[in-house]
């Protein structure tokens, strides 16, 4: 049974002066029952039932587009639909299978994948250089690199990590990982509205970063940098952390050296909404591209604050049947036209989310073999001229 | 209608099992158990009953794996009572073990409905609701897909069987019910309602008071499968790999 009765959260729309710049913005809006404006209004009036029992609450991809634009600066990405998902959880409505799926393994083992914890460093068999553990390592290093879920598990992303380690190797990083005992660090959970699964996560991963020493945390998933950034402080767990792009981009100099094989190759880059909306970092990746030697950055319609999302956040990746019920399309299809406009060779992405999103999507619009999608990271791993040697 | 659920774990497959020294168990280092899929579905099927007619739902479980955690979440879910049965060995008893345990606390507490998975995974020596309706001398349907009240106090059950043939049975309470599937898939509970109960709530304790009997079956020893063929994977232009398959499928007569 659903209440009527205001929810906590409510109040913090009251400053909400109803003029659809949200709605309006939102790439999914059109298709709505409900845009963000209308949730807001139909809260306020004590008929946020009428949201609940649509599928408005699951058509959010977490792109901060909304609050990026909202004039009196709500939180519309991070807490507005958030509270709709868990208040419809909450009241036993049951959400989409594969996100009900992805919650239910986060839960049991840590990772949305269900797969188990002691396959969490396969991906390191493939990266031909050492990945060592912070549990075994037993001292303090330089950097923690958070793998997160997609990069361990995925197996396209696991060619992003994989070029991460070598990178590391190759710039003389003192890193580890924590290996087996990493756990999600929740974000796209917190974005599903699980909020007692996010809760959860947070205490595991708060005991486990506080018992280990590190200098700083580098993360290559924009999700993660996103909640540990913005959400875990706010929860009295802060941690200095940053994306690669950031890290790397930090250490130009002495990455630039090693870029001795050029790429000769027109790219364009993809800002993903928790590294560019979210967190404001749009120069660090573009940074890291123009010193590939042989690249000819050329930006796509849409960028930086416009940039249109993939579809993946939010718990997006697994809501791609009920958006495609809704819209007939994924986003990831209709950003990729963006991309094929420009007439580039490769398409640059940061966020391990995107790669297998945007392949799909040249496959399911025709466009396969008309331009590659590459990880930042595969694109300066490609260019340091010391690969071979370190694979070998 | 007073219905018990049973919950019974069984060993997670998502890590790789290993066969312990014995050669006869696996190896309990790395096992992990997770809640039998079609108990999962027995417990979804007590509820729907319990929304549809005020039946209570108490969910028993014998205490090993992690038979707390299975019964705080089937609190949560929207279980009456949780009881787990205590001590029993690391692992579980056999089969045989496991419905004699629970059928020594459902003469203690009877109730009018038993519902449990109709398989489980590390089933060897028996499939446990047949044995308990033995073991209480009560009537048993097996494999259901739906089971319903009926206005006579009794239980109306649909239950498939194979070449598509359905079957619609009546019968009386008490009865014990294989479960195969709930009507719908088991409901997702948020994890903040199970942090909830966990905290709230309390699982009771019933003593394991039963024998273990002799199993029906020795396990001399454990193989792990091996892979007696492998995936022929096609390359190359998708008329060229087509061609391919046509073959493929016609030299094994799969093509006319």
């Amino acid at each position: 049974m659903l209440s009527a009765s205001p929810r906590p959260w409510q109040h913090e729309f009251n400053p909400c002066i109803q003029c659809g710049i949200c709605g309006g913005s939102c790439p999914l809006g059109h298709v709505m029952d409900h845009t963000p404006r209308r949730v807001i209004h139909l809260a306020k009036e004590g008929l946020l039932d009428e949201v609940l029992r649509t599928t408005t609450p699951w058509l959010c991809v977490s792109c901060y587009t909304c609050a990026a634009r909202c004039p009196s600066g709500l939180k519309i990405t991070d807490l507005l639909f958030p509270a709709l998902r868990d208040a419809a959880l909450t009241a036993g409505l049951q959400p989409p299978s594969e996100v009900k799926r992805a919650l239910d393994n986060t839960y049991r083992y840590g990772n949305p994948f269900g797969e188990g914890p002691r396959k969490r460093l396969e991906w390191a068999k493939g990266a031909g250089v050492s990945v060592p553990v912070i549990s075994q390592v037993k001292r303090r290093v330089d950097v923690l690199w958070i793998v997160e879920c997609y990069p361990a598990y995925h197996p396209r992303n696991q060619r992003q990590a994989q070029a991460m380690a070598r990178l590391f190797h190759a710039l003389g990083v003192d890193f580890a990982v924590l290996g087996p005992e990493e756990h999600c660090i929740g974000d796209c959970e917190r974005l599903a509205g699980e909020h007692g699964l996010f809760e959860s996560l947070v205490e595991y991963n708060a005991g486990l970063l506080e018992r280990y020493e590190y200098g700083e945390i580098v993360t290559s998933d924009p999700h993660a940098m996103n909640s540990l950034k913005r959400v875990y402080p706010a929860m009295g767990h802060r941690y200095p952390t940053v994306h690669y792009v950031e890290y790397l981009a930090r250490h130009l100099e002495t990455l630039r050296p090693l870029l001795r094989r050029p790429l000769r190759a027109r790219v364009t880059y993809h800002d993903n909404c928790c590294l560019g909306r979210a967190c404001g970092i749009y120069e660090a990746p573009r940074d890291l591209l123009r010193a590939i030697p042989g690249v000819a950055l050329v930006e796509m319609p849409f960028t930086r604050e416009t940039s249109l999302c993939c579809g993946g956040g939010g718990a997006g990746m697994w809501l791609d049947t009920t958006i495609w019920q809704a819209a007939h399309e994924r986003l990831s299809d209709r950003r990729i036209a963006h991309a094929l406009a420009t007439g580039a060779d490769i398409l640059a992405v940061s966020c391990p989310f995107e790669t297998s999103r945007f392949e799909d999507a040249l496959k399911s619009t025709g466009n396969d073999g008309r331009l590659v999608v590459r990880d930042i990271l595969e694109l300066l791993d490609e260019s340091v001229a010391a690969r071979s040697e370190v694979q070998a | 209608m007073k219905i018990a659920v049973l919950l019974t774990m069984v060993p997670d497959l998502v890590e790789e099992l290993e066969i312990d020294p014995s050669g006869t168990a696996l190896d309990t280092q790395w096992l992990r158990y997770v809640l039998s899929e079609s108990d999962d579905h027995a417990l979804e099927q007590a509820l729907l009953l319990k929304d549809r007619h005020s039946a209570s739902v108490t969910a028993l479980a014998l205490d090993y794996g992690d038979a707390e955690q299975a019964l705080f979440t089937a609190l949560a879910k929207g279980a009456d009572a949780a009881i787990k049965i205590a001590p029993v060995p690391p692992g579980g008893p056999n089969r045989r073990g496991a419905a004699a345990l629970f059928a020594e606390v459902l003469r203690r507490q009877p109730a009018d409905l038993i519902l449990t998975g109709v398989q489980a995974t590390n089933d060897l020596d028996g499939h446990l609701p047949g044995l308990l309706g033995g073991l209480l001398d009560l009537r048993y349907v097996g494999v259901t897909r739906s089971v319903e009240a009926s206005a006579d106090g009794g239980l109306v059950v649909q239950k498939e069987y194979p070449g598509g043939v359905a079957a619609e049975i009546s019968l009386p309470t008490p009865a014990v019910i294989g479960v195969i599937s709930a009507p719908q898939p088991p409901r997702y509970v948020p994890v903040a309602r199970i942090r909830e109960v966990t905290k709230t709530r309390m699982v009771g304790v019933e003593a394991a008071i039963a024998v273990d009997p002799q199993p029906a079956a020795v396990i001399r020893r454990l193989y792990k499968p091996e892979p007696a063929g492998h995936a022929t994977m096609l390359t190359g232009p998708p008329e060229q790999m087509a061609q391919e398959l046509a073959a493929i499928l016609e030299g094994r007569g799969l093509l006319r």
